[in-house]
């Protein structure tokens, strides 16, 4: 490990914590686009964060230490998420320290924390919307945890840095599994990131709302926080799908500061596309009612676990 | 050699992709989209053709791939949207069982399918023999498909996709069927749809909707 490692690092978490609220706004602005309706600018969730930045805090009597805690905890996983994750170089001092599964576990402490702040105060909004991320959650997590072991598969290792360097020691590798992973995967991050055919953040309706009913009771800089952590989290899933089937580009170990360079062009043109891939699959469906999400997600499930299947019996073609 | 490893990559991907077809038809309950999703399984299929025609260099598979496009693409599909039309069931949906349920069930027969497959892919010497399996599978996926739907067009798609399993197998196994017995599917197939698609309206007439549960009590009242 050098210095450079460390720096690129940093360099990494702070770029994700940048752009995030950006590739949020982005989506936005393709949905908008795709439903003619006029684009916000791409610069609005920044500004919102400001805005929000700038209101003073109002916090509930009954609030306890969970609740003010919550923003922070949930905000510092998601930073510690992008850390491990390479999206632009895989030589990561912290991605030697946790691989792909304790990825996961960090994702669920976070919303074991938000589901419990929800909780805290005891109104009727936030314990529903507990209950319902819970519900989501526990469907949406062995269904990633296939999907993750698609690729472990194929290449030995359990962590995103192995999986990015093993695809480009091997760039002439198709997997047939890897479709079937790779849808499995998109219908976890809709369900995961609050998007449209299970939630949908934009409406305050009470029988729908899941994300929003958790929040509804924080301001400024709390809501902040919380609106950035999960701008992160959309972040983090993008760049988690670009490592494991999109990972053409990745600076991989020892790479130049050129070749640095280039993998973060890369990412950004990677992300642009999936912004607009996400905005029209937002675009084409319906919200799902809420009873539906559990078949949504016991698919998303099966596809993945069809394409360990698809790989183990068709041939497997490993190169671990 | 570099050329045929790419192929059978392709070859494995296309049938993957075949697979989730399958499986998507399975999990739709809107007819017209099953009809779309059976055009998409006979445009991998036409795809797949073509690629073991390219690489085993066969001018019978051409036809066949051609037969492929013709029929099972644009034929079929547009015949069937016309009839979906015709019968103003555009909007009917079924009510399915359980569909995760399905979808495990047809889980358990994708294993039982390259179980099977195994000692005739041993045999085989096509470059396609590592896909057996998922032919065997799609067959045995629409089967399941005709099980649990009770509308009467939704039965036939699931019928014609078992055919689309049945011909890629064959290409999969021995290269294709002689051109005579395809064409004689294929005529066969034409007018399977449109003898059907009389029984369609015969059995609208008499029961005022396509639901086939009507037919299983052989009394009147």
């Amino acid at each position: 490990m050098s210095a450079m490692a460390i720096v690129w690092q940093f360099v990494e978490v702070a770029l994700a914590i940048a752009l995030a609220p950006l590739f949020t706004g982005w989506i936005a602005q393709c949905r908008a686009w795709m439903q003619n309706r006029s684009a916000p600018p791409l610069t609005q969730p920044y500004r919102m964060l400001r805005k929000l930045f700038h209101k003073e805090a109002v916090l509930a009597e009954d609030a306890s230490l969970l609740f003010r805690a919550a923003p922070y905890v949930l905000f510092g996983a998601m930073a510690l998420a992008a850390a491990i994750i390479p999206s632009i170089v895989t030589d990561l001092p912290f991605a030697r320290a946790a691989d792909a599964i304790a990825l996961i576990g960090l994702f669920a402490t976070a919303r074991v924390c938000q589901s419990l702040a929800a909780m805290d105060l005891g109104t009727a909004f936030g314990t529903m919307g507990a209950r319902r991320e819970m519900m989501i959650g526990f469907l949406a997590e062995p269904a990633i945890l296939m999907v993750f072991f698609n690729a472990f598969l194929l290449f030995g290792t359990t962590t995103l840095t192995g999986v990015v360097d093993g695809s480009a020691a091997h760039p002439s590798l198709i997997d047939p599994g890897a479709i079937f992973a790779a849808i499995g995967f998109v219908m976890v991050l809709l369900a995961e990131n609050a998007r449209i055919p299970i939630d949908n953040p934009a409406t305050h309706l009470e029988l729908t709302m899941i994300h929003e009913a958790m929040v509804l009771e924080y301001s400024a800089r709390h809501l902040a926080l919380i609106e950035w952590a999960s701008s992160l989290k959309l972040f983090n899933y993008a760049t988690i799908g670009i490592a494991l089937f999109l990972p053409w580009g990745i600076a991989t170990h020892g790479a130049s500061v050129g070749a640095v360079f280039l993998a973060l062009a890369a990412l950004l043109v990677k992300l642009a596309a999936c912004g607009a891939v996400l905005a029209l699959i937002e675009s084409l469906s319906a919200k799902l009612r809420l009873f539906r999400a559990p078949e949504f997600l016991a698919m998303a499930f099966l596809i993945a676990v069809l394409g360990l299947l698809v790989h183990l019996l068709m041939g497997a073609n490993a190169c671990a | 050699m570099l050329e045929s490893a790419l192929v059978v990559e392709l070859l494995k991907l296309l049938a993957a992709g075949m697979l989730l077809v399958s499986f998507a038809m399975l999990a739709t309950r809107r007819i017209q989209r099953l009809i779309s999703l059976f055009a998409w399984q006979g445009a991998i299929l036409f795809l797949s053709t073509l690629l073991v025609a390219h690489d085993a260099g066969l001018t019978e598979l051409y036809f066949s791939a051609a037969l492929t496009l013709a029929l099972k693409v644009v034929a079929l599909p547009l015949i069937l949207h016309k009839l979906v039309r015709r019968l103003d069931a555009q909007q009917d949906s079924e009510r399915l069982v359980h569909i995760p349920a399905t979808m495990l069930a047809g889980l358990v027969l994708v294993i039982l399918a390259f179980g099977l497959a195994q000692p005739i892919s041993q045999l085989a010497t096509t470059i396609l023999r590592h896909t057996i399996g998922v032919a065997l599978a799609v067959i045995l996926l629409s089967f399941l498909m005709m099980i649990t739907r009770r509308k009467a067009v939704s039965q036939v798609i699931g019928f014609l996709a078992m055919e689309n399993g049945l011909f890629f197998a064959a290409t999969s196994a021995t290269y294709g069927m002689p051109m005579v017995i395809e064409l004689g599917i294929a005529l066969d197939l034409l007018v399977a749809v449109y003898i059907l698609g009389i029984f369609f309206f015969q059995i609208r007439e008499q029961f005022d909707s396509l639901d086939l549960h009507h037919m299983e009590s052989l009394k009147e009242e």
